[in-house]
């Protein structure tokens, strides 16, 4: 390793009960690297995605951003206050956008970094209107969720998630709840993104997207990576019958 | 139908709608008020406040209304408690009808869809800020008309401080019933006053809601 | 004056004939609530233009007076056209009644809540309107919305507490009885309360129980 990973997960594991759903996992990422994580569902993939922000906590193991330990050992009002200060630098992108309903795209925007950051009025204005320019969004600012499609919702979750200045984004199968026709403007507010070297680990059914955008892609099954590589490896020729299997069903099921 | 007998009291009557609505007000307020607490204490992360939020439902609804009244106002005094007999009326009732409002909130907040409290918690906004800025907003939405419910309940509810003596609608009526020997005209004359202050807070309830949901 | 618990004992058989009674006035008006909610509701939704509206005023009339002032009606009303009813059997038509308008209300949701295709199947085997609704769609109904009557029962229970006031010797009247003699309510009531926390309880369970058992059967 030349680098010093900028998130280190450490042997994660996590079960409820005798059900083991993370079995020992690490993964290194470096700065500006983006990673697909692939596999069936129930394989644990967005388990060890929401481990990352500690929405569900680990049983043993860590997870460190840069030289912080996000799910550091603490008493429950430490801890309180330090994973509020952690999760400003992590965003998260979710399947089913929650975005704050009874808020307009702006206040949805602006929430965050008012309360947190402390930005007056004006700041934070100019902050929404320059991130929702930035997803192709800045003329519905107006608008509440409930007036706009899928593909819109998810990318003011998206410019949401980046108007806290987060180091890395998180996403977990941000387009399978969309239409196949509005995946389109997610996967590129996406693509731009990455081409601003953003942090990214992505989980995604979207092996097309993966292919394109990621600099690694892993592929997980029942709580362990089975095989990880750049996306030309695993898609083209990986080592793995699960991982094989995996592939030609999802392959055949896009092409149809 | 006697009208000349309803004509020559319903003055008496009014007068006496009067007291039924303050208690409705009154009581509406008190319940508004030991409702939030007690969902707050329900919903606690603290086992001892969730433990008396849960006492309190449970004994509270466990319970008729009737008894608790006497136990405040004639028990009252026994334990240092001395209350006349609308503000025993006002505090008994406010107070039952808090333990139903405390299950309405604590329904709505925990009905609001717990993707928005990751997506609040994800932003990095603590458990209380969640709650202020993301949850308590939309459940406010959620609990207008079961509160609403609670409300028209406790507005025919008051009728049981007539046990105790307070001269609102029911006793009034109750009274005359007893002078006059006619109750189906008096049962009319208070009834359709308690109707009218049903459906007009019923339309309030409705418009609330209404607005809560345009926007 | 402070409290003294010792004086309980002396009543208890007293309280205990009063809980027998509130036990004995909820069961007769939770039937009577049952049978006449259904009654209500079928009238309400299928009766003949001539009852179905007076039967939707008496509804909404008793839906929006307090049960107090209902009770006084049926107890001095009866009295006024010569009938004189015990207070006890007044007291059971008096709740029975007010719930059977809620149970009704319930119930007709119940009803329009039944798949159509059950009442067209039972039409197409050749049964009569009559038959499909008593034997198909009520059946089912009220099978669907156990529970909210259930909750009505328990709110009747608690309610019973107010025909003590037309005189029917429940518990809170056998409590009264009982202060009359020795001026002791924070006791007499909170023994009260007791005893009708505990018969909730029991209630609570059974409904519990009846509506697991439907759970299957459905």
């Amino acid at each position: 390793m030349t680098e010093k990973p900028f998130i280190d997960i450490r042997h994660a594991a996590k079960s409820y009960g005798a059900l083991e759903v993370l079995k020992d996992i690490s993964l290194q990422v470096q700065k500006g690297q983006i990673v697909a994580i692939i596999g069936p569902s129930g394989s644990g993939k967005s388990t060890l995605l929401r481990a990352i922000n500690d929405l569900d906590p680990l049983t043993s193991g860590e997870v460190w951003l840069e030289d912080m330990l996000v799910n550091k050992p603490l008493s429950p009002r430490q801890y309180e206050r330090h994973i509020n200060q952690m999760r400003q630098q992590i965003g998260m992108v979710f399947q089913h956008f929650n975005l704050f309903p009874h808020l307009t795209v702006r206040g949805n925007i602006t929430l965050a970094p008012k309360m947190l950051k402390k930005l007056s009025d004006a700041e934070a204005n100019a902050l929404a209107e320059r991130q929702l320019a930035h997803v192709g969004m800045l003329d519905r600012i107006d608008y509440y969720p409930s007036q706009l499609s899928g593909g819109q919702k998810q990318r003011v979750a998206i410019a949401r998630a980046l108007a806290m200045e987060p180091k890395v984004m998180l996403f977990d199968e941000v387009t399978s709840a969309l239409d196949p026709e509005l995946v389109e403007e997610v996967n590129l507010a996406m693509k731009k993104l990455a081409e601003e070297h953003m942090t990214m680990i992505i989980v995604t059914h979207e092996m097309g997207f993966a292919q394109d955008v990621c600099d690694r892609v892993l592929f997980m099954d029942q709580g362990v990576v089975v095989e990880e590589g750049p996306p030309e490896v695993i898609f083209r020729a990986p080592k793995h019958e699960r991982t094989r299997n995996f592939l030609r069903k999802h392959l055949q099921g896009n092409a149809q | 139908m006697d009208i000349d007998l309803i004509l020559r009291v319903y003055p008496f009557f009014l007068k006496a709608a009067l007291v039924t609505i303050q208690l409705s007000v009154l009581t509406v307020a008190l319940g508004l008020l030991c409702g939030s607490l007690g969902a707050a204490a329900r919903l606690s992360r603290s086992w001892g406040l969730r433990l008396i939020g849960a006492t309190y439902v449970s004994v509270i609804r466990g319970t008729p209304a009737l008894i608790q009244l006497f136990i405040l106002y004639f028990g009252g005094p026994q334990i240092g408690i001395q209350l006349d007999a609308f503000e025993a009326g006002v505090i008994g009732l406010g107070v039952n009808i808090g333990a139903y409002m405390t299950e309405t909130i604590r329904g709505a907040i925990v009905a609001v869809d717990k993707g928005q409290t990751e997506a609040a918690r994800t932003l990095g906004l603590s458990r209380s800020e969640t709650m202020r800025k993301v949850i308590l907003p939309q459940a406010a939405r959620l609990m207008i008309r079961p509160l609403g419910v609670n409300i028209n309940a406790q507005i025919k509810g008051t009728a049981l401080v007539a046990a105790i003596s307070v001269v609102e609608l029911t006793y009034t009526a109750q009274r005359y019933i007893g002078s006059t020997y006619k109750p189906f005209e008096m049962f009319l004359l208070a009834g359709a006053i308690y109707m009218v202050i049903i459906h007009v807070t019923g339309l309030g309830v409705s418009w609330l809601d209404r607005r809560a949901r345009i926007t | 004056m402070g409290l003294d618990f010792t004086v309980l004992p002396a009543f208890f058989a007293l309280l205990l004939v009063g809980a027998g009674w509130t036990i004995a006035i909820t069961v007769a008006a939770a039937i009577l609530s049952f049978f006449g909610g259904i009654f209500l509701a079928v009238i309400a939704l299928y009766g003949p233009a001539v009852l179905r509206y007076p039967f939707r005023l008496f509804a909404w009339l008793f839906m929006g007076t307090p049960l107090l002032l209902q009770l006084f009606l049926i107890y001095f009303g009866l009295i006024q056209i010569g009938i004189d009813l015990p207070a006890f059997v007044a007291g059971v038509i008096g709740l029975g009644l007010h719930f059977a308008v809620y149970n009704s209300d319930i119930i007709q949701a119940g009803i329009l809540a039944v798949d159509r295709g059950q009442y067209e199947g039972a039409r197409t085997l050749g049964l009569s309107r009559v038959q499909t609704i008593a034997r198909i769609v009520v059946p089912q109904a009220v099978r669907s919305v156990i529970p909210p009557i259930g909750n009505n029962m328990i709110a009747l229970l608690k309610d019973s507490a107010l025909v003590s006031v037309i005189g029917v010797t429940e518990l809170t009247l056998t409590a009264q009885l009982a202060i009359s003699r020795t001026f002791r309510p924070f006791e007499f009531y909170l023994a009260a309360a007791a005893c009708y926390y505990l018969i909730n309880l029991v209630l609570e369970a059974g409904l519990r129980h009846i509506e697991r058992r439907i759970q299957m059967a459905r």
